[in-house]
């Protein structure tokens, strides 16, 4: 066989390899996106007789945040939620996943509650729902009810001003 | 907290024996468990991991066979919420053509290569000088 085909084929699996590299295998597509995001009644966090529906939302763009105070990313990723809530660009639900309420609240009071609420989903099943399986994980719920984004793992700045950002403001100004 | 989280897993414990008296029930769970990946240590299955969200998943199929869901159906429900990555094996279709061929296109083309090689090759007569056809029949001899 001639070198060059040899160095060709080398080259070709090298190339492939080192793509393969760069892949994160954690981010498992979700099935979810486009689809209208699963229903829900929870008590709340701070209010266990009142409860919330994803319905609630219904005619506003706006995040689930998948979060616990036992999982140490979401601590990590916590000032970007805090300026995405403050900075007003959408609601900002938090889904309080497998935690108990006496270590959730205190960690809401150390580290500020920037949720316009959080439901309590202590057994995980809502969790199993929404295809949860790396906490923190961000939804983009549109006006409709479907879910437009899905982001697994502690948010950064960069997903929070080129992902989440421009697309709430799209949604928000096509409808 | 931590007497919560002891008493939690007596409960669970409890429930777990529980379930053990209905072996046949058990039996289907596990299969199903070996069928499905956990998501969180993706190179095990359901069955074999012990990660919390394993555990959960285990119970949901437990929880779905006792209520009279189907194998099929509980599987429909582990791929509706977690994509076709739970399947410890991919299923076949045209996103997967790839990973299921691939294999044996690169065995054919390897196959076909080595033949050509090997039939390209001119069949030549060992070629000897006069002095070495003697010498060989004088080795022979």
């Amino acid at each position: 066989m001639r070198p060059y085909i040899i160095i060709g084929i080398f080259a070709a699996l090298v190339g492939l390899l080192a793509v393969g590299l760069t892949l994160n295998p954690r981010e498992v597509p979700s099935p979810l996106i486009g689809k209208p995001a699963p229903a829900f009644e929870l008590p709340l966090l701070h209010e266990p007789e009142r409860k919330f529906s994803q319905k609630d939302m219904l005619g506003t763009v706006w995040i689930l945040n998948v979060w616990a105070s036992w999982c140490p990313p979401c601590l990590a990723e916590h000032p970007i939620v805090t300026d995405l809530a403050r900075s007003g660009v959408a609601p900002v639900v938090g889904l309080n996943y497998k935690d108990a309420r006496e270590d959730a609240l205190p960690w809401l009071k150390r580290n500020g509650d920037p949720y316009k609420l959080s439901v309590y989903d202590q057994a995980g099943r809502i969790g199993i729902d929404y295809g949860v399986y790396g906490v923190p994980e961000t939804y983009v719920i549109d006006r409709k009810g479907v879910i437009r984004y899905k982001h697994i793992g502690p948010l950064t700045p960069e997903v929070a001003a080129k992902k989440i950002r421009p697309l709430i403001g799209e949604l928000d100004g096509g409808g | 907290m931590a007497v919560a989280r002891r008493f939690l897993l007596v409960v669970l414990l409890c429930t777990g024996a529980l379930a053990q008296e209905n072996p046949q029930l058990e039996d289907r769970v596990k299969d199903l468990a070996h069928e499905l990946r956990c998501l969180v240590c993706q190179n095990q299955t359901i069955a074999d991991s012990n990660a919390p969200l394993a555990l959960d998943l285990r119970n949901q199929i437990r929880e779905q066979l006792a209520a009279g869901s189907s194998d099929r159906e509980v599987i429909d429900y582990m791929v509706a919420r977690y994509g076709d990555f739970v399947l410890y094996r991919p299923p076949f279709k045209a996103t997967t053509l790839a990973l299921w061929l691939g294999p044996f296109l690169l065995l054919a083309l390897g196959a076909f290569l080595f033949w050509r090689r090997v039939a390209r090759r001119p069949r030549q007569e060992p070629s000897l000088s006069e002095a070495e056809r003697a010498q060989a029949a004088k080795l022979l001899e």
